[in-house]
């Protein structure tokens, strides 16, 4: 904890405008620019942009590309049948377990893009590596920390992401979702951390200033950890390290969905012991039903046994507390259960995710 | 730069006192711990009647981050609550000079002299 924070192409920005910062994974980063529930509504309401430079982009390129990452990763990039595809995947050890959650983009058979998180980043390169050198494949990887990236979310961000970067404006108008598209050393996705559209962009740490100011000339607002974390949760999206960890396999964490196991003749690290491992929790959400904040770890009693909160915090969208909660299989959404809320047992509704979509409330 | 009214008293915990005309106190938290904490949501406040040591924790104010405890800076009995502030909690962060929490009639006016001036208090958030 010695070592002095990192710091992002972004970081002077941070500090013009008055963030307060917090060491975030080794990192110095924006918690917020005043009022995180205020950058919250906007970025449901208009758009937003996070600096996400501490989080890597990785090059991974060769011939043995795509045999490599389906043997590397849970989801199956076979899926990824057109240009600039992407798909969430991901990365287990042997026992199952999660070392990490990514975005993956198929720019070609042979060129990929992974976008993986800041605390993790280095264990994932050391991860991938070995995994190359025991596979013999040939594939290169790079980390791109000449890179800075921004997101930019919320239903006015493709229109004003257009209009502060017209370079970019007929290429990012024309991503579907779930799309990425390289040009020259930046790379546009149509992806997203907070259950609005928008799009996450790559470009050369010297351009990234520039890009900022521009985008917050068009009246992009500025938004820090702290909406971005509010936004996820109401989005039902997991957060490595709090959600899952190396400790828990995917089926434990809501992401069943993740792993695909169609083709019976793909290999991938962590499937064997999948298969060893079946479900043994659930993973649903929690909405408060008395006055307080649901945080992480907070014990819960259902009629099925007891579990707990993974990650929570209070909607600003739905003014209320929201969590995740690592559940027995028996609990089914609708039900009443009780949380230990700082000593005090409080009545919760059991929900399925996400508590938001599209802006409108789902529960 | 937290803005700090001359006419108030604070506890090194981050409480405001205010001396009224009749010899009760008034109470809030600074700028400096609503900055600290953030966008508030929630305020657990004293009942009237009750009543509370010197360095007692006898409220809660929730924030998107965390669960502060406020702590009664002298002894004394509850006198009032802010039931305006329950309602709009995020009115301690845009004036937590504005926003009084609950009102104390203290046991003995002497221990007021031991609560930090502006300078003071000034002094003990510096860094």
């Amino acid at each position: 904890m010695n070592a002095p924070a990192r710091l992002t192409p972004l970081h002077e920005q941070h500090l013009a405008a008055g963030a307060r910062m917090v060491n975030f994974a080794g990192w110095d980063m924006p918690v917020n620019y005043g009022s995180q529930i205020a950058e919250h509504h906007a970025v449901r309401r208009q758009a937003g942009m996070f600096d996400v430079s501490h989080m890597l982009a990785l090059d991974l390129t060769g011939t043995d590309a795509t045999p490599f990452l389906r043997g590397l990763l849970a989801n199956d990039v076979a899926r990824l049948r057109q240009p600039g595809k992407a798909l969430y995947s991901c990365m287990l050890n042997k026992n199952g377990g999660v070392i990490d959650d990514l975005i993956i983009y198929r720019l070609a058979d042979d060129d990929y893009r992974l976008v993986v998180n800041a605390g993790t980043a280095d264990k994932d390169l050391v991860w991938i590596r070995g995994h190359i050198a025991t596979t013999g494949a040939n594939v290169t990887l790079q980390g791109r920390r000449d890179l800075a990236m921004i997101a930019i979310q919320g239903p006015q961000a493709r229109e004003l992401f257009g209009a502060a970067l017209p370079q970019l404006r007929e290429a990012s108008a024309a991503l579907a979702p779930f799309f990425g598209i390289r040009l020259g050393e930046t790379f546009i996705g149509r992806t997203g951390y907070t259950g609005e559209d928008g799009l996450e962009l790559a470009l050369p740490a010297t351009e990234a200033s520039a890009a900022w100011q521009a985008l917050a000339a068009t009246g992009v607002a500025p938004c820090g950890l702290g909406a971005r974390d509010t936004l996820r949760l109401e989005a039902g999206m997991n957060l490595y390290g709090q959600d899952m960890d190396e400790s828990v396999t995917p089926l434990d964490s809501g992401l069943a969905w993740t792993v695909d196991l169609r083709d019976e003749a793909r290999s991938f690290v962590g499937r064997d012991a999948l298969a060893l491992k079946p479900a043994t929790k659930r993973l649903l959400g929690l909405v408060l039903e008395a006055p307080g904040v649901l945080r992480a770890h907070m014990p819960i009693h259902t009629a099925a046994g007891d579990g707990e909160t993974t990650s929570g915090s209070f909607s600003p969208s739905l003014e209320k507390a929201i969590a995740f909660a690592r559940l027995p299989l028996e609990v089914e959404p609708g039900e009443q259960v009780s949380v230990d809320v700082r000593g005090k047992p409080l009545p919760a509704r059991v929900v399925k995710l996400p508590f938001v979509r599209n802006g409108a409330a789902q529960i | 730069m937290s803005k700090l009214p001359d006419n108030l008293k604070y506890a090194a915990s981050h409480e405001w006192v205010r001396s009224e005309a009749d010899g009760t106190l008034t109470i809030g938290i600074t700028d400096h711990a609503q900055e600290a904490l953030g966008d508030v949501v929630f305020l657990e406040l004293p009942e009237v009647g009750r009543k509370v040591a010197t360095g007692e924790s006898c409220a809660v104010i929730e924030s998107v981050k965390a669960a502060s405890d406020i702590y009664a800076p002298v002894s004394g009995e509850i006198i009032a609550n802010n039931s305006d502030a329950v309602d709009a909690p995020e009115s301690v962060n845009s004036d937590a000079y504005a926003t009084w929490l609950f009102k104390i009639r203290p046991d003995d006016p002497a221990q007021l002299g031991k609560l930090m001036d502006a300078a003071g208090y000034s002094a003990s958030i510096a860094e």
